[in-house]
C-alpha cells in the first residue's frame, strides 16, 4: 500500500477506536454509581484509545517512508545486475533514477538499457519493503489500540493522560518557532565562518571599500573583490536610522498625540485603523512609489539646487518613503504608551491649571518616554532590515557619503545582489551575503532586546 | 450604638468652631448629567471663605461629581453636562469670561489616590508655579517650593532629597506632596476628593492635622466617606443622597441633631 493509503487506514482505525471506546465508556456511568461517577467523560476514553491507535503507527510511518526508499536503493545497488553499473557517480545515479522512475511507472520507456534491467529489481525490493512497512504500521495501530482499550475502565484517568498529551503537543508547537530561529542562526553562523576563512573579519567590519566582484574562473580577468562593509553599514544607518527616523519620529509622535489627546472618539474610530493600514501595505508597493514617484522628484529637486552627485536613486528617496512606512509603528507604540499613562496624571496636571498642551509636553510625554523610545528602537530595527524599498530606490553603488541626494546602498540591497548572481555558492561573493545577514541579525536582535526591556521596565512602573 | 459613642467622642474632642464666614463659592440649582443619567439634581450650596466644608454620603451619591463641578474638572469627561450657576467670588465659573486655566489655578484639587508626577519632588511642587509663571528667578521658585512643602508638613521629611522621585515616597507623603503641589500656585479654594481613602490611619491623621492648619488660609472642601473624619475636620457638613443635597449645616448640628430623617439614618449607620 502507498504511504497515503496506510495513513488513511490508520486514521480510520483511530476513529474506530474512538467510537468503540466512547461507547464502552458511556456504559460506565451506570455501572460505577455506587462509587460515584467515573473519573473521565466518555469522550476522553475515546480520545485516549484513538491516540494510542494512531500516533505510534503514524510516527512509525513517518520514519519508515524515507528509510524504506533508502533500503530499496541499497538492495538495488547490491543486486547482481548492478555490478555492471558505470563507476562514475553521475552516470550511475542517472541510471538508478531512471530505474526508479520505470519501476514507479512515471516513465514508460527506458533510455539506458541497464535501467530496464534494474527496474525489475527495484520493483521487487520496493514491494518487499512496502509490505513490511504496511504490516508493521498496521500491527502497531492494532496493538496500540488494543492496549489502550484494555486499560479503560470507570476508575481509569483517561482525561489526565489526554490532557498531558495535548500539553505536549502545545509544547512541541512552541518549540518549532524557537528551533527554527536557532537553525537560522546556526546556518548563518556556519556560512559566515566559511566567508571569514576567506576574508578577515577585520577587513569585513572596518574596510572602507566594497566591491564584491570576484573572478568566476581561475583564468578569468576579473577584480579580486573587496569586502569592506563600512559603506554598506553607513548606507543602512543613513537611510534606516537617520532619514527614515527624521520622518517617522515627529510624524508618528504627533499623530499619536493628536489621536490620543485631541481627536474626538468618532474621528479616532476611523483615523486610527486607516493609519494602521499603512503598516499593511506590501513593502514592494512602497518600493514602486519610492522608485517611480519620489526618486525622480528628488533628483530634479537636487539638480535644481545644483548639488553635485545627485542621482536618480538616492538615499533621500528611499529614506523618506521608508519613514512614511514606519509611521504606523512609531505612532501605535506612542499611542499605547500615552494611553498607559494613568488618567490620574492627566487630571493632576489639568487640575493645576495646566492646558492640554502643557499637560502633554510636561507630564504625558516624559511619563510615556520609555515606551516611545522602545517603539522607536523597534521601528529602527524594522527599518534597517527592510529590503524592497532600498532595493528599488536606494541604488547599488557603495558610496560613503553624507549627501542625501547621492546613491548609497544598504546591507539588505547587497544581500539581494550577492545571492541573485550566477556565482558558485561557495565563492566569497555569495558567502559575503551570509556575513552581512549575520551582522544584520545581531544588530536587530540587540535592538529588539533593548527595546523590549525598556518597554517592560516602563510598564512595570505603573502597575 | 458603639459607632455613636465613638462619633460623639470625636465630636467632643475636636469640636470644630462653627464659623459664619463670608461666602467664597456658591452654587445655585446645579444639576449634572453623564449622558442620559442625571448624577446631581438641583443642588444649591455656599462654601465659606475660612471654613472646611465636608461632603458626606453613601457611595454613588454624587458628592465627588459635585466637587468636580467646582473647578470644572467635569469638562474633561466626554458627555458630562452641567446646568445651574456656580460662582467664585460672585463670578460665574461657567460663564463665557471665565478661563478654565485661571479657574483651576484659583481652585486647586487633591485626588483620591495620590498622583504625583513621575518627576522629582522639587519638580512636582515647581510644576504649577512654572506653568503659571509665578517665579521669575530660580531663587523665587526655590522659595515657593520650600514654603509649599512646609505648609504641607512635608519639608522636614524631604528637604535633603528634593531631587528624588516623587513616586518613591510613601502613600501618605505622596498625598502631602500633592497638597504641596496644589498650594504652590497659591489657590483660594482647595478641593479634596476623599484624600485619605488610600492611606493608613497614621498618614490619615497627618493629613487631617494638615487640613486644620490650612484652614483660614484657604477655603477647603473635602469629600469623605468617613463620618468621623468629617466630624473632626469640618465646620460645615453637607449630606448628599442619590444626587440630592439632603441637609447642609454646621457640622456639630448635623452630627448631633440632624433635622432630616434620612441624615439621621445615615449618621447612625442605618444605611450607607
Amino acid at each position: 500500500m502507498s504511504p497515503l493509503a496506510i495513513f488513511f487506514v490508520i486514521i480510520g482505525l483511530g476513529l474506530l477506536g474512538w467510537i468503540s471506546a466512547r461507547t464502552r465508556a458511556s456504559a460506565f456511568a451506570g455501572v460505577g454509581e455506587a462509587k460515584g461517577r467515573p473519573h473521565s467523560l466518555p469522550a476522553y476514553h475515546g480520545w485516549y484509545v484513538a491516540l494510542w491507535a494512531a500516533l505510534p503507527a503514524l510516527l512509525f510511518l513517518a520514519l519508515w517512508a524515507p528509510l524504506s526508499s533508502h533500503l530499496t536503493m541499497e538492495a538495488v545497488v547490491k543486486s547482481p545486475p548492478a555490478a555492471t553499473l558505470p563507476a562514475f557517480e553521475m552516470q550511475r545515479n542517472a541510471i538508478l533514477a531512471e530505474a526508479r522512475e520505470l519501476a514507479e511507472g512515471t516513465r514508460t520507456a527506458s533510455f539506458n538499457p541497464q535501467a530496464g534491467a534494474l527496474a525489475e529489481t527495484y520493483k521487487a525490493a520496493a514491494v518487499r519493503y512496502d509490505l513490511m512497512g504496511t504490516v508493521a504500521s498496521l500491527l502497531l495501530a492494532f496493538a496500540g489500540g488494543a492496549f489502550a482499550f484494555s486499560r479503560i475502565g470507570p476508575a481509569f484517568r483517561a482525561r489526565t493522560r489526554v490532557e498531558r498529551l495535548v500539553m505536549g503537543g502545545l509544547l512541541v508547537a512552541s518549540l518549532i518557532a524557537i528551533l527554527t530561529t536557532i537553525g537560522i542562526v546556526l546556518s548563518l553562523l556556519f556560512e559566515s565562518l566559511r566567508f571569514f576563512s576567506m576574508v578577515s573579519p577585520f577587513e569585513f567590519l572596518f574596510g572602507l571599500d566594497w566591491s564584491p566582484q570576484t573572478a568566476m574562473r581561475a583564468d578569468q580577468a576579473g577584480s579580486s573583490g573587496a569586502f569592506g562593509a563600512i559603506p554598506l553599514f553607513w548606507g543602512t544607518i543613513f537611510i534606516g536610522a537617520i532619514i527614515a527616523m527624521l520622518v517617522a519620529i515627529p510624524l508618528g509622535l504627533m499623530s499619536a498625540i493628536y489621536l490620543t489627546q485631541y481627536a474626538k472618539p468618532a474621528v479616532r474610530r476611523w483615523m486610527k485603523p486607516l493609519l494602521e493600514m499603512l503598516a499593511g501595505v506590501p513593502t514592494v508597493v512602497y518600493g514602486y512609489f519610492a522608485a517611480l514617484t519620489v526618486a525622480p522628484a528628488i533628483r530634479d529637486f537636487g539638480r535644481m539646487l545644483g548639488i553635485a552627485g545627485t542621482s536618480s536613486e538616492s538615499a533621500l528617496a528611499a529614506g523618506l518613503v521608508m519613514g512614511i512606512m514606519i509611521i504606523p509603528f512609531v505612532s501605535s507604540m506612542a499611542d499605547d504608551s500615552l494611553n498607559a499613562v494613568p488618567q490620574a496624571m492627566r487630571d493632576g496636571s489639568l487640575a493645576m491649571g495646566a492646558t492640554s498642551s502643557e499637560t502633554i509636553r510636561k507630564v504625558l510625554i516624559p511619563a510615556a518616554l520609555p515606551g516611545i523610545v522602545g517603539g522607536v528602537l523597534l521601528a529602527v530595527s524594522r527599518a534597517i532590515g527592510e529590503t524592497m524599498i532600498v532595493v528599488m530606490a536606494a541604488g547599488l553603488a557603495a558610496n560613503l557619503t553624507l549627501n542625501p541626494f547621492a546613491s548609497v546602498t544598504t546591507v539588505t540591497t547587497q544581500i539581494v545582489q550577492l545571492l541573485t548572481g550566477d556565482q558558485e555558492f561557495d565563492s566569497a561573493k555569495t558567502l559575503a551575503a551570509f556575513a552581512l545577514g549575520l551582522v544584520l541579525f545581531i544588530v536587530t536582535l540587540l535592538l529588539n532586546i533593548v527595546a523590549l526591556r525598556v518597554v517592560k521596565k516602563y510598564r512595570e512602573a505603573y502597575e | 450604638m458603639a459607632d455613636d459613642m465613638i462619633l460623639s467622642e470625636a465630636v467632643r474632642h475636636e469640636r470644630p468652631d462653627p464659623v459664619e464666614t463670608e461666602r467664597k463659592m456658591s452654587a445655585v440649582g446645579v444639576s449634572v448629567w453623564y449622558g442620559e443619567k442625571k448624577a446631581i439634581d438641583q443642588v444649591s450650596i455656599d462654601v465659606g471663605r475660612e471654613n472646611v466644608t465636608a461632603f458626606i454620603g453613601p457611595s454613588g451619591c454624587g458628592k465627588s461629581t459635585f466637587l468636580r463641578t467646582l473647578n470644572r474638572m467635569n469638562d474633561t469627561i466626554p458627555n458630562a453636562r452641567v446646568a445651574g450657576r456656580i460662582e467664585l467670588d460672585g463670578e460665574d465659573i461657567y460663564g463665557p469670561d471665565m478661563d478654565v486655566v485661571q479657574l483651576r489655578a484659583r481652585v486647586g484639587m487633591v485626588f483620591q489616590k495620590p498622583n504625583p508626577f513621575p518627576k522629582s519632588i522639587y519638580e512636582n511642587v515647581a510644576y504649577g508655579p512654572r506653568i503659571h509663571g509665578l517665579a521669575a528667578a530660580r531663587a523665587d521658585l526655590d522659595e515657593i517650593v520650600e514654603r509649599s512643602l512646609q505648609r504641607a508638613g512635608l519639608w522636614e521629611e524631604v528637604r535633603d532629597r528634593l531631587q528624588e522621585s516623587g513616586t518613591a515616597l510613601s502613600g501618605g507623603q505622596q498625598q502631602r506632596l500633592c497638597i504641596a503641589r496644589a498650594i504652590a500656585v497659591d489657590p483660594e479654594v482647595i478641593l479634596m476628593d476623599e484624600p485619605c481613602s488610600a492611606l493608613d490611619p497614621i498618614a490619615t491623621a497627618k493629613i487631617e492635622e494638615l487640613i486644620h492648619e490650612l484652614r483660614g488660609r484657604y477655603a477647603i472642601v473635602i469629600v469623605t466617606h468617613n463620618m468621623q473624619q468629617a466630624a473632626r475636620v469640618s465646620q460645615r457638613t453637607a449630606f448628599f443622597h442619590l444626587g440630592e443635597l439632603i441637609e447642609y449645616g454646621e457640622t456639630s448640628e448635623i452630627f448631633t441633631n440632624p433635622k432630616v430623617e434620612r441624615t439621621k439614618d445615615y449618621i447612625t449607620g442605618r444605611y450607607g
